[in-house]
């Protein structure tokens, strides 16, 4: 167990290789219950969701799910957000633990503050958990307990009847893998906890497989590739952001944004393979060929599904193509490494059908 | 076989010692996926970082239990990392140094004491 964002978290369980492997391979449920959850609803609700982010939230029907990122004035991300609507009035959140009195305080100042009279009510829900059930076999587990959420595609959602109480489930995770993330009251949480272990198919996972699996299928993490410092353009996190925002020109650091993508950019998010040497970690430096300074690894982990060392990190446009060869330095000595393309490892989502 | 706080076992032959990390250290390290070994001909002092031992999470040093000279390094582990977990202390071992000075020795814990010293943990 060790201390993170207040709460004291497992790490690992069996160990970290092994839980890893488990989630490509099986299903591996993860105690999330730490990140924050709200609930915001009423006419003005979109209004305060826009205000916020860079996301179109009037185009997100009943029963789908948007990524978005909280930004400050500067358009610098302060946090990064899965915002769902699984019933017809309002929206569900589901934010960074670390994170999670800053972004509540944010949308209540903002309520607060609002002139418009729109009707807005927001609730923190701070008596439900939240597990995440991932891997290819995470739908065989859900079929035995609630099949109707198996009909959901990915970044779907809605609310469901399991084991008598109320779940918001969404088919998503941060895995890379198909799966399901479930808001259930804290107070039943164990019962569904065991309920699901009771299947052999499922695994606990630990905080280390879900950080090394997160890296695995590129998606960024806050406080190591996103933080205030860093833009969506920078984070590449365009994904966030509705064509019909920029249009409108309403998001915070509009300007600064526009010039980034119009090609202002000093740096930006890449991935990594390590080619040599040792894993490189959070802070290592990322340098040309020739031994110039580019920039700095965010996150680095040795890829238990492919067997050697992966990174992302932030370099400026100019070395950030494909196959741009680099070095990366650890303790002191440079090492091979070469751009390549995110993810690392195919995702496995459970995505619609086009059509 | 002598034992250091910090986990290190050192397994005295004459005035040559194999060193590794102990059961405790591998078990707590997790997963190892990676051992930077140190060059032939280094020499130590004790309490130097010798060698670095790399879980999927973290990078952790390992310090010289005695002072001396590496004479000669496991290079098994290059290809084999996961050994230090499957057999910590044996063929898990990191290098073999010639001691400077045997006497420093005394000031390390037998089995039963380090036993004693993790119970406290």
């Amino acid at each position: 167990m060790v201390p993170f964002a207040g709460y004291n978290m497992p790490v690992k369980y069996e160990g970290v290789l092994a839980e890893h492997k488990w989630t490509r391979a099986e299903a591996g449920l993860f105690d999330v219950s730490h990140m924050g959850q709200a609930r915001l609803s009423g006419e003005g609700a979109i209004a305060v969701l826009e205000a916020l982010t860079p996301t179109d939230f009037a185009i997100l029907p009943q029963g789908k799910q948007k990524y978005s990122l909280l930004l400050n004035e500067e358009g610098g991300i302060l946090d990064d957000w899965m915002v769902s609507r699984p019933f017809a009035e309002g929206f569900m959140l589901v934010v960074n633990a670390a994170c999670k009195e800053q972004d509540f305080d944010i949308i209540a100042d903002f309520i607060a503050d609002d002139e418009t009279g729109a009707d807005v009510e927001f609730e923190v829900l701070s008596d439900r958990a939240l597990l995440a059930l991932q891997g290819p076999k995470a739908k065989d587990v859900m079929k035995g307990l609630c099949p109707a959420a198996t009909e959901m595609y990915f970044m779907e959602c809605g609310t469901f009847q399991l084991l008598g109480e109320v779940a918001y489930i969404s088919r998503s995770g941060y895995t890379g893998e198909d799966g399901f993330e479930i808001s259930f009251p804290a107070a039943r949480v164990g019962d569904l906890w065991d309920e699901l272990l009771s299947n052999p198919i499922v695994k606990p996972i630990g905080l280390g497989a879900r950080d090394s699996l997160r890296l695995e299928a590129g998606m960024p993490l806050y406080g190591h590739e996103m933080g205030a410092g860093y833009t969506l353009a920078e984070a590449n996190l365009g994904f966030a952001m509705n064509k019909s925002r920029l249009a409108r020109g309403d998001i915070k650091g509009i300007d600064r944004l526009r010039a980034q993508l119009d090609g202002q950019l000093d740096r930006v998010r890449v991935a990594i393979r390590v080619l040599e040497g040792p894993p490189a970690r959070e802070g290592a430096k990322i340098l040309s060929e020739e031994g110039a300074e580019l920039g700095i690894v965010t996150s680095g982990v040795p890829s238990p599904s492919l067997g050697y060392s992966i990174a992302m990190g932030y370099v400026p446009p100019a070395s950030s193509a494909i196959g741009t060869k680099l070095k990366l330095e650890t303790r002191g000595k440079p090492y091979a490494a070469e751009i390549v393309s995110l993810p690392f490892v195919a995702n496995g989502y459970h995505r619609k059908p086009k059509g | 076989m002598k034992f250091t706080k910090d986990h290190e076992w050192v397994n005295i032959t004459g005035n040559e010692a194999f060193v590794g990390i102990t059961a405790y250290a591998a078990e707590a390290l997790g997963d190892v996926v990676f051992v930077e070994v140190p060059e032939v001909g280094k020499v130590l002092k004790t309490g130097d970082s010798f060698a670095v031992v790399e879980s999927v999470k973290a990078a952790s040093d390992v310090y010289a239990p005695v002072s001396g000279e590496v004479i000669e390094v496991n290079t098994e582990l290059s290809g084999a990392p996961e050994t230090i977990n499957a057999v910590p202390e044996a063929g898990g071992w990191i290098a073999k140094i010639r001691l400077a000075d045997a006497s420093e020795l005394d000031a390390l814990m037998d089995r039963a004491a380090y036993e004693a010293y993790l119970a406290t943990l």
